[in-house]
């Protein structure tokens, strides 16, 4: 019998990306022919993995002259990750637009909120230090919470516990950016008759990793079935740029470089592919232990994480409650 | 007030949104019964520190003690000096 190592690089590792791009390509002709009836795409190009498959793959599914890139870069923005957007829209041959989202941030009070949540915590923190959120507990059988890491104009980093406020009110004033970044390509969608892709994979799908009418509001999510391994094969599959196919996953949404799993997931995403895999095809907690060398306490507290992150989020995938249905829509 | 009635009451109000004490037993789990997530148990640790003048350590963060008004209970007389 195969051991789950062995099962994973079968099933997970070595899918058969021929075979998954044709399935996505066909069924997001379908979804646009039948439900969405638009002309066309926008993608949101961000230089990460998600966005540069995602919007290779729409222009794969319909062609690059009914596809429309936007890039919306802020002063968080790393320079990398945009270059990397510009290398892809060249590779594509799309058409495109550049709108930094600084100033509507700026106007709309985001920076000015999220500095005055992080003075409470530092206040020394001024202009020309940089910040993150490491989130901390997953791994160890701990609540999750929320370390806010600063670094001074010097170099030097510091790093204290949020309390439950000021970590809400760092996040919400983030959120500001997936929100306002989402407003513009609907602005685009609208002014062309064209659908809107959201870019998740199932890794931050499944776990809630989106901001709610902000990145996790789209018409259609082409790669949303796909662990963040087999993005990375479709990646290389489609020929992207090597800078593309290399780069490590950031969130791009804090001033210090931070990782996905430095701020959401307990592992990083290799080991959390692997994780969420093995919990969905009801793999016991010793055998996660034994595929990714950690203890079995470790991994039965992986599992648990991920049923509570399930459990947390479960919100943010649901449509408005209403008291009572409307059966006539059709929802 | 009691601390377990202070605990229980906090509870009943901010999260069941009732003043009914059959909603909840003290030794109910509050993740697996899905009375809170994890944002909530953030909460009730704020809460904890305000209202029982209390330090809960990174290391004290653990379902043990949290996950239930009787654990809470434990934890805080444990805590006081």
């Amino acid at each position: 019998m195969p051991s789950l190592s062995e099962r994973y690089e079968a099933e997970v590792v070595n899918f058969d990306c021929d075979k998954a791009v044709e399935g996505i390509c066909e069924t997001m002709r379908d979804i646009m022919r039948s439900k969405l009836r638009r002309r066309g795409v926008v993608v949101a190009v961000s230089g990460g993995i998600d966005s540069s498959v995602s919007a290779a793959l729409a222009v794969k599914a319909f062609g690059a002259k009914k596809a429309f890139f936007i890039q919306l870069p802020e002063v968080d923005s790393a320079e990398d990750t945009q270059s990397r957007g510009r290398q892809l829209i060249d590779f594509l041959g799309v058409d495109h637009t550049t709108h930094n989202i600084a100033a509507t941030l700026e106007a709309i009070g985001c920076y000015d909120a999220r500095d005055e949540a992080i003075k409470k915590t530092f206040p020394e923190y001024s202009d020309g230090w940089k910040n993150k959120i490491v989130i901390k507990g997953g791994l160890d059988g701990r609540v999750n919470h929320f370390m806010l890491v600063v670094q001074n104009p010097e170099g030097e980093l510091h790093e204290k516990r949020l309390d439950l406020k000021e970590y809400l009110q760092i996040v919400a004033a983030t959120n500001y950016k997936q929100r306002i970044r989402k407003t513009i390509e609907y602005f685009h969608a609208d002014r062309l008759n064209y659908a809107v892709i959201g870019t998740p994979n199932r890794l931050e799908y499944d776990q809630g990793f989106f901001v709610k009418n902000g990145d996790g509001s789209a018409d259609l999510k082409p790669i949303a079935h796909l662990y963040k391994t087999q993005v990375y094969a479709l990646a290389k599959h489609l020929d992207l740029p090597a800078s593309i196919c290399n780069a490590t996953p950031t969130t791009d949404t804090y001033s210090l470089p931070q990782g996905q799993d430095e701020f959401y997931f307990a592992l990083p995403y290799q080991e959390m592919d692997k994780a969420l895999w093995a919990h969905n095809i009801g793999a016991s907690a010793s055998d996660l232990a034994g595929m990714l060398n950690i203890s079995e306490e470790q991994a039965k507290f992986v599992f648990q994480d991920i049923v509570n992150k399930r459990k947390t989020t479960h919100y943010l995938h649901a449509k408005p409650y209403l008291i009572e249905p409307i059966p006539e829509l059709n929802l | 007030m009691s601390s377990e009635a202070q605990i229980r009451n906090y509870i009943l109000e901010n999260y069941l949104f009732t003043d009914d004490p059959s909603a909840l037993d003290s030794a109910d789990s509050f993740l697996d019964q899905g009375i809170l997530d994890s944002t909530g148990i953030l909460e009730v640790i704020y809460f904890l520190e305000d209202e029982f003048k209390i330090k809960v350590e990174d290391t004290e963060m653990i379902p043990e003690n949290l996950d239930s008004v009787n654990n809470i209970i434990t934890f805080i007389e444990k805590k006081r000096p």
